[in-house]
């Protein structure tokens, strides 16, 4: 009482200034709500700017790996030098190395430049078969001893250009810089000019990109993805065998089963808990026990696959829980009310219609699995790969590259010419990830149910 | 017989049981269904897990028992003189392992006959470049004791094999004749079945568990191993990390225990309040349709693959920071620093601190809200003075999460961290964390045995160990502050 009494006066005295010390008050309250407003939509905006510039950043790095500068010119193949034997026997002409293949591959392409007119003053022959990548001569090795009846014949060859030259044409490489580069001169450029305007190079789309094996550090140009996407895909199949019914089944006990005790908390807690284990202690585990302790194989799919699998488990287990749980009870009574046993009821009627959120969950786990590199470091996926795996099932126990791990690999590697690999190879990756992601939305567009 | 084999038959025999259990609880009922407790389904079920259950579990033990055995028994034929000197009976084991192998290899190219094996003497013929010729290398030249006990290992593997295929098939068709015989139109065939189902599911269940027991027991197995090898002290206290192949290395984590938290808390100082302002705002303040478009393509940076991430440090984030803040201010001229790393982890964990927090923030009544805005504070008030004191038990939670993700977060400090472990303030300095120093001690070619590699599990034991507390008290909080309000 005294209080209020004596606080009184003292609010009339100051009557006169009260207004205006309110108007200055919420002014500057309303500044201050306003710059709270711009430092949230600063947040927002600097998050999506982030992503934004991220993907800039790759697909102005990678998109380039897409195309590739080719050489194409006529080749005789002179019997004398590929078959000394004269019986097209592949058993003895596989005796000629392709070092026999890229002196032959040097005198034809020297041969069809002067042919065609493109002088190849002040630059010497070595200079020239330069131009053509390492890869060249065992490409045409190969496709001889495949089809021996070439021998003898004049053919045209297409082979890839040196990352030197293709980066020229990509901009990675100029006169300058070729000045200074001891594997590339700028005579070499400019007759490659030549040769481009003489239509025997062209810039064109590069399916060994996306379907080669990889290739050594000295020829970045013919590095391709094939065994990595081979690698990745037989992993994510495997991954999928093993995960889904392991994790429909856990989850259909843990939801619809499993009594209120100490078991089932300890099994939650521990689903909880893996799922925030970083992957790295994932591929210690499969070094340790599915590598030296059960002796599998290093580098193969199904090793990578086991480790995917239990890091996947947790995510699928929670998904599908959370889909289960969002099928009514009503269901379940019912199908009980007309004497179906309580595995009839789950099986029948609840899975069935907890399906598309399980499949949801599924492929979310699935791409998370497929962009996994850390733990798949560990279990020797690293290695260098240069054959492809047979076809399942043996496959899976063979040697194999994976998508994020190849692209780890590209990234060690001095050539600059692998960067824009690596970049192109991230967006092979993104573009899986991106159809994956769209197939489990539509799934749940097409038959989510509310209730 | 191979074991995919068996297994094949195995499952042939059960689909066989099946089919047969299914017609023969209808005769059982003279063919009339209602006669039956279980539908004829059930029974075929019934026999087919009577079948495939008992000799598939079989065969597992007998896989994992059969190399225990008989390892034993052949190395009790070596000798302590077989055993060259600086090598193990471990090592003479593998080369046992390996010539039967490289026998079994040059049977089937047809090099060798199974009586010139029974006829061949290690101290006669050069067994070594007989094994090489059919592409087998060998580590040393072969003494005859070795041989005899790589024939012998051979031998039981082959008894070993041939008896796991009888003894599995004679399991199956017994347990299926066992269930067979025991259908009878009153026989419970579909609790039978459904308490195996259960029963599957329950071991399924138990896989969780399994894995934190193999994570567990594997990294504190190794990393006795390697306490045995470098004493503990050392590692936990020794201010350098300097391994060397040839041994005598320094081993501590204390440089990369820095390392790991000076990025961390660079990835934390950038998500943490672009996190928390962005959730408040999109909770907030932002319209729905703001909300809409906003929160999925925050949220997209969650889903992007942690590669990418170390990729744009490498490539984009990494020489920009040293062309345009490193260089200019003398600060350094590496490319992978700690700056880098933790601005591109900051990118990474914006949508987990974020996304937490929004739900959090979402969670508050929204009385407590309305109260304060109808007392006439604005939004921005409202947001300070009653929302984020609220919210608060839920934010730490999250950011506790993000800091443990950050922690153990791998393939960004591998590109974008550098690898020289040191003991600096610079953000500008390359550093290395306890997770780059996991991946370069195990990818490098080294003996497994050695302490450089064995250090790997004793890092990765104490991230385990450091994740899994930051994870357990986040859930703690998050899970008293839920109860607040529920």
């Amino acid at each position: 009482m005294t209080e209020i009494s004596a606080s009184a006066p003292v609010g009339t005295d100051n009557d006169a200034t009260r207004p205006k010390r309110r108007d200055i008050g919420i002014k500057r309250r309303y500044a201050a709500e306003n710059r709270f407003r711009a430092l949230g939509i600063g947040a927002v905006s600097i998050a999506v700017l982030a992503l934004v510039f991220l993907l800039i950043s790759i697909l102005s790095n990678g998109l380039s790996a897409f195309r590739q500068t080719f050489v194409a010119f006529d080749v005789t193949l002179d019997a004398a030098v590929l078959d000394k034997a004269g019986n097209r026997d592949p058993a003895e002409m596989a005796k000629v190395t392709t070092i026999g293949y890229g002196n032959l591959l040097k005198k034809a392409l020297a041969a069809d430049l002067e042919a065609r007119g493109v002088s190849t003053e002040g630059i010497s022959s070595k200079e020239i078969a330069g131009l053509l990548s390492k890869e060249a001569p065992a490409q045409l090795r190969n496709r001889v001893l495949a089809d021996p009846g070439l021998v003898g014949q004049t053919i045209s060859f297409k082979t890839y250009a040196t990352g030197r030259i293709d980066g020229y044409y990509k901009g990675r490489v100029t006169m300058e810089s070729a000045a200074l580069d001891s594997n590339v001169s700028p005579e070499q450029l400019t007759l490659a000019d030549r040769m481009r305007g003489a239509g025997m190079l062209t810039v064109g789309f590069n399916t060994g990109f996306l379907f080669g094996p990889d290739a050594s550090e000295l020829r970045p140009e013919a590095a391709g993805l094939g065994i990595a996407i081979l690698g990745s895909a037989y992993m994510m199949i495997l991954v999928l065998v093993m995960s889904l019914p392991l994790g429909i089944a856990a989850s259909i006990y843990l939801e619809e089963f499993a009594p209120q005790n100490r078991f089932t908390d300890l099994i939650e807690v521990n689903i909880n808990n893996l799922a925030a284990v970083p992957s790295i202690v994932f591929g210690l585990l499969g070094l340790a026990i599915f590598i030296n302790f059960a002796g599998l194989p290093q580098s193969a799919p199904v090793v990578g696959a086991l480790v995917l699998t239990l890091m996947t488990l947790p995510t699928i287990i929670i998904a599908t829980r959370a889909a289960l749980k969002a099928v009514p009870p009503s269901i379940r009574e019912a199908a009980l009310g007309i004497g179906a046993s309580k595995m009839q009821a789950i099986f029948h009627h609840v899975l069935p219609l907890a399906m598309p959120g399980i499949l949801t969950g599924t492929i979310i786990g699935l791409a998370q699995a497929l962009g996994e590199t850390a733990p798949l470091l560990l279990i020797g996926m690293v290695a260098f790969v240069r054959d492809f795996p047979a076809a399942p099932p043996e496959g899976f126990f063979d040697p194999a590259a994976a998508l994020p791990v190849q692209v780890y690999n590209w990234t060690q590697r001095a050539d600059p010419a692998f960067v824009e690999r690596a970049s192109g190879a991230i967006i092979v990756l993104l573009v899986f990830l991106f159809l994956m992601n769209l197939i489990a939305i539509v799934l749940r567009r097409q038959f989510e149910r509310r209730w | 017989m191979n074991t995919g084999l068996l297994v094949l038959a195995v499952l042939v025999i059960a689909i066989a049981g099946f089919i047969l259990g299914r017609r023969h609880s209808l005769v059982t009922a003279n063919g009339d269904i209602r006669n039956l407790h279980s539908l004829p389904g059930y029974h075929g079920q019934s026999v087919f897990i009577f079948a495939a259950a008992p000799a598939l579990l079989l065969v597992c033990v007998w896989l994992l028992a059969q190399p225990l055995v008989i390892e034993s028994r052949v190395s009790s034929m070596i000798e302590p003189s077989d055993i060259p000197s600086g090598s193990t009976l471990g090592l003479v084991m593998a080369d046992v392992r390996r010539i039967s192998d490289g026998l079994d290899v040059a049977v089937a190219q047809g090099a060798l006959t199974e009586a010139q094996i029974d006829n061949m003497r290690a101290d006669l013929t050069d067994v070594r470049s007989r094994l090489a010729d059919v592409g087998i290398a060998v580590g040393s030249n072969v003494s005859q004791n070795v041989f005899l006990a790589a024939k012998e290992f051979r031998a039981l593997n082959g008894i070993g094999r041939i008896a796991m295929a009888i003894a599995g098939l004679a399991l199956a068709l017994a347990g299926a004749a066992f269930a067979y015989s025991r259908i009878t139109p009153r026989y419970r065939a579909r609790n039978v079945s459904e308490g195996a189902i259960k029963a599957l599911m329950i071991l399924s269940s138990t896989v969780a568990i399994l894995t934190t027991l193999g994570i567990v027991l594997s990294l504190v197995f190794e990393t006795v191993h390697f306490f045995r090898l470098y004493p503990a002290q050392n590692f936990f206290f020794n201010f350098t990390w300097n391994p060397q192949f040839r041994g005598g290395s320094d081993l501590g984590i204390i440089p990369l225990l820095w390392g790991t938290l000076y990025v961390s808390f660079t990835a934390l100082a950038v998500a943490v309040p672009i996190g928390l302002l962005s959730a408040i705002y999109l909770a907030e303040y932002a319209s729905s349709t703001v909300r809409s478009v906003a929160k999925p393509t925050i949220e997209l940076l969650a889903g992007i693959p942690t590669i990418v991430y170390g990729l744009f440090a490498l490539i984009t984030v990494g020489p920009m920071l040293r062309d345009y803040f490193a260089q200019p201010l003398g600060l350094g001229s590496s490319s992978s620093s700690v700056m880098t790393a933790g601005l591109v982890m900051g990118i990474m964990v914006i949508p987990f601190i974020s996304s937490l927090s929004d739900d959090v923030i979402n969670a508050v009544p929204q009385a407590m809200r309305d109260g304060s805005l109808g007392l006439g504070a604005t939004r921005s008030e409202t947001v300070k003075k009653v929302i984020l004191p609220a919210a608060l038990p839920g934010i730490v939670g999250a950011i506790l999460l993000a800091a443990s993700r950050a922690i153990g977060e791998t393939m960004i400090v591998v590109m974008g961290a550098g690898a020289a472990a040191k003991l600096s303030v610079n953000p500008f300095e390359a550093m290395t964390t306890i997770t780059v120093k996991i991946v370069s001690q195990l990818t490098g070619d080294t003996e497994f045995a050695s302490p450089e590699t064995l250090v790997a599990f004793a890092l990765g034991l104490s991230l385990f160990v450091v994740t899994l507390g930051l994870n357990v008290v986040a859930l703690y909080v998050v899970r008293k502050y839920r109860e607040q309000y529920e």
